[in-house]
């Protein structure tokens, strides 16, 4: 007689997951987006098909906007591991000058990040994307099913949504319509960090607190990565010691002041936390049931 | 006053104080939903348990309170705002699609199925209770026990969620009155009795005040009973596996990494596997050895159900998905019939003439459904002939595969018991089904005993009839001392009693006293039947 550990529980059914892409979808693709989440499931990836390498690409949305250090870390992991990476920018939006400064988040994160990777899924006829999102990061998600059915016009229909009963999951589709498949759904934040200290998982380094210049912006703390933020009168970069418990775009995604430097002090951190993780994510915030809505668009 | 008590600050932090971050992470994991009629709380009653607990995070708890306002129901704090997530479940007020939430004390995580009440989405609550240790049963204490409280426990029953808590809520509105709860306890009980649940729980609530949730309720000290968080975190949650079982192993997905390494993936359903062990691969039903159970992390010395492996063999055997690994011992087979229970989900009808795709393990298969044996009326759970079957109804059914799968049981093993059918015109998932015990084993072995062919009782009578005749030839020449006449007797006999034997036979063939081992003859059709479903 013996007893998987809850991680072990998790590992083992995220896995299962990804093995039931490839096994049943065509054309399967793995959003990768640099953060904590995405590293736990490239790792698990890697874990599913071994010894076999990863039987999709990585597929990164730029909006152009993110962490410098994130694409870094993004371009040396594709290398060190071998992995294809496949980097989307929706040149359009570019073009348009859209951006989060001038155009407001709503419609930055839309046209960059939605519309972005409709433009990509389309362009390379993936029908299946798998992403790192969890149920327990908010109230919409916690009620998506972990093959989730998109429309040819990738939209989600949260009334209609295919029951899902134990592990067996419904993968037919008619041509056009994509699943975006949830591996993580049962995974919580402190899971997320737990399994990272247990693997040896390596992250990007913004989530350990260090010095960084950061502006007061609309009570955030918001980096300034590069000379593109212009400050406003009266506003000024500060050195402070902050980290981030999630990250995106840089202008849109908040710091915490922290003094946590290495994954004992994060894990310590969070369970003294009484404020949720995408606190820092200001799209959040652009309406009551505003992530349903972006999702509904085809947001992931 | 109770409500004082839990609004003071001090005595909650008190009691949440070891809860609100667990020093310690919890090894063990109770899944569980909540489940019961619509407007019975179901959803207050997980707000206010995650906030008693101290396990809201305080950005959550502004928006609450600016939700409240928007949308409130309840004038004060709607603690159902936590978890109701979509647009048109806030403007509603109800809940439509089952929602996941997580949460952790130091003694237990938790994974929470919050399901919702409408008749119109039993399949939501359905898919929730799938794979749940445990389901919390919401009643208002005034309304009592619904044609949905029925609904919902037979589900869950059918489904084995092996046990159950009834959580009378809204005793606040009969004066938090014993009687009455204990009247509905036992009626329930009563009702719920034949589902074969493992225990069974009532706590009177009152969710929205948080009466029983974390803290004891000064309101109602007649009740000795646990608190629901209580309960929830020390319920055996049963997840040790047995890995004396024998191995059966879904393949999922054949690795092929080079000409060199052949490996088969799959999560294992049932028992355990080493390396050496022999096994037999179904539906071919061609013998192996384990070579290794391979996993990123290294070989394992034995693989345990619940583990996500990769296997290879020393033979070159052809195995693809779909097909099941099992040890050579195992008396698993493959078949193109099934015996099952089932709850149609999809708004279209059963239709008998259809050709539905069903998904049992990793395997599918074209599937019809030639036989609804009976209905479920969910009012007595009486069995009901009937020819169709709509949504949210409950029948035993007849399924013919157009090739066989390997199944089992769905209460000996739930990954090869329980199954979908899809639509295969519309893609919706129809129907959800679970293997019933696999029951032409039992009839078939008895059925000689109740039914005989003529041919068969005249020759009986006719073998009997030549020994009996060569006895009373050899009686009638001892008594006689005459060959003849010995002779003529024996001769004469042979006929008479030929007939007589075999009305004989048959008038005891037809009558059923004394016979065992057959299922229906004995205790009438409707009994067997019952029986059946209701097989602890």
């Amino acid at each position: 007689m013996k007893m998987l550990g809850h991680l072990d529980r998790l590992e083992a059914e995220s896995i299962h997951i990804l093995r039931e892409v490839a096994a049943t979808c065509d054309h399967p693709v793995m959003l990768y987006s640099i953060g904590k989440d995405s590293s736990v499931l490239l790792h698990l990836a890697l874990k599913a098909f071994y010894p076999t390498p990863l039987p999709f690409p990585l597929l990164h949305v730029d909006t152009t906007w993110k962490f410098r250090e994130m694409i870094a870390f993004r371009d040396r992991k594709a290398a060190e591991l071998g992995c294809e990476l496949i980097v989307h920018v929706n040149q359009e939006g570019v073009d348009r000058g859209i951006n989060p400064f001038d155009s407001g988040s709503r419609l930055h994160t839309d046209v960059m990040k939605t519309q972005g990777l409709r433009q990509a899924l389309d362009h390379y006829k993936f029908d299946a994307a798998i992403g790192g999102a969890r149920r327990d990061e908010e109230k919409s998600r916690a009620k998506e099913r972990v093959f989730s059915l998109r429309s040819a016009e990738h939209r989600w229909d949260p009334k209609s949504q295919r029951p899902e009963p134990w592990k067996r999951f419904n993968t037919r589709k008619r041509a056009g319509e994509s699943f975006r498949v949830f591996p993580l759904s049962n995974w919580t934040e402190q899971d997320v960090w737990d399994y990272i200290a247990r693997e040896g998982i390596e992250v990007v380094p913004l989530y350990f607190a260090a010095s960084r210049p950061v502006v007061e912006r609309q009570g955030a703390l918001i980096m300034r990565d590069d000379d593109r933020m212009v400050l406003a009168p009266g506003e000024v970069v500060q050195h402070r010691m902050v980290r981030f418990r999630t990250l995106g775009c840089y202008p849109l995604t908040g710091a915490i002041e922290s003094e946590a430097a290495t994954l004992d002090d994060i894990i310590r951190e969070m369970r003294d936390a009484h404020v949720s993780e995408r606190q820092g994510r200001l799209i959040d915030h652009d309406g009551a049931g505003s992530m349903e809505q972006k999702k509904q668009e085809g947001y992931f | 006053m109770n409500t004082d008590l839990l609004e003071r600050p001090e005595l909650r932090d008190a009691a949440t104080q070891a809860r609100i971050q667990p020093a310690i992470r919890p090894t063990s994991l109770l899944r569980f939903l909540t489940c019961g009629s619509v407007d019975d709380g179901k959803s207050t009653l997980i707000g206010r348990m995650l906030h008693d607990a101290g396990l809201v995070p305080t950005d959550q708890l502004e928006s609450l309170e600016k939700d409240s306002r928007r949308y409130g129901t309840t004038g004060g704090v709607d603690y159902a705002l936590l978890v109701d997530g979509l647009a048109a479940e806030r403007e509603q007020g109800i809940t439509i699609d089952v929602a996941y939430r997580y949460f952790a004390t130091s003694k237990r995580a938790f994974i929470v199925a919050d399901t919702p009440g409408h008749q119109q989405y039993t399949r939501n609550m359905a898919t929730g209770a799938a794979g749940a240790d445990l389901a919390v049963i919401l009643v208002d204490a005034r309304k009592g026990i619904l044609p949905q409280t029925r609904r919902h426990s037979f589900i869950a029953g059918m489904l084995r969620v092996r046990h159950l808590v009834l959580a009378v809520n809204k005793m606040d509105l009969v004066g938090f009155d014993k009687n009455s709860f204990d009247a509905l306890v036992a009626e329930y009980r009563r009702a719920v009795e034949p589902l074969g649940f493992a225990s069974i729980t009532a706590i009177p609530l009152c969710a929205r005040e948080g009466d029983n949730l974390v803290l004891r309720s000064l309101r109602m000290p007649w009740y000795s009973g646990p608190t629901l968080l209580g309960l929830l975190e020390t319920i055996d949650a049963g997840q040790i596996a047995d890995t004396t079982a024998a191995l059966r192993l879904p393949v999922q997905w054949v690795n092929r990494r080079s000409e060199n390494f052949r490996g088969y993936a799959g999560t294992i359903a049932h028992g355990s596997i080493a390396p050496g062990d022999k096994i037999r691969v179904l539906p071919s039903g061609l013998r192996g050895t384990v070579a290794r159970v391979v996993t990123a992390d290294g070989d394992l010395p034995r693989g345990i159900a619940g583990q996500a492996i990769t296997l290879t063999l020393r033979e070159e055997i052809d195995i693809s998905r779909g097909d099941v690994i099992v040890g050579e011992a195992d008396r698993l087979t493959a078949t193109r019939e099934l015996s099952a229970r089932i709850l149609w989900m999809d708004e279209k009808p059963l239709d008998p003439a259809a050709e539905y795709e069903i998904r049992i393990g990793c395997n599918t298969a074209n599937a019809r459904i030639s036989a609804i044996r009976h209905t479920i009326d969910i009012h007595s759970y009486a069995p009901t002939p009937s020819a169709g079957l709509e949504a949210n109804g409950i029948g035993l059914v007849e399924l013919k595969l157009d090739r066989p799968v390997v199944a089992a049981a769905y209460d000996e093993d739930c990954d090869l018991g329980g199954f979908i059918l899809v639509d295969k015109h519309s893609n919706a998932t129809a129907a959800l089904g679970m293997v019933t015990e696999q029951e032409t084993a039992a009839p078939a072995a008895s059925a000689p005993a109740l039914r005989e062919w003529h041919g068969r009782s005249l020759i009986k009578a006719a073998s009997w009839r030549a020994i009996g005749s060569i006895d009373t030839f050899i009686l009638s020449w001892i008594f006689t001392g005459q060959v003849k006449t010995a002779g003529t007797i024996a001769f004469t006999e042979v006929f008479t009693k030929i007939g007589l034997y075999y009305l004989h036979e048959r008038a005891w063939v037809i009558l059923p006293w004394g016979k065992v081992g057959g299922s229906i003859a004995g205790e009438g059709y409707l009994a067997g039947v019952m029986r059946k479903i209701f097989k602890k």
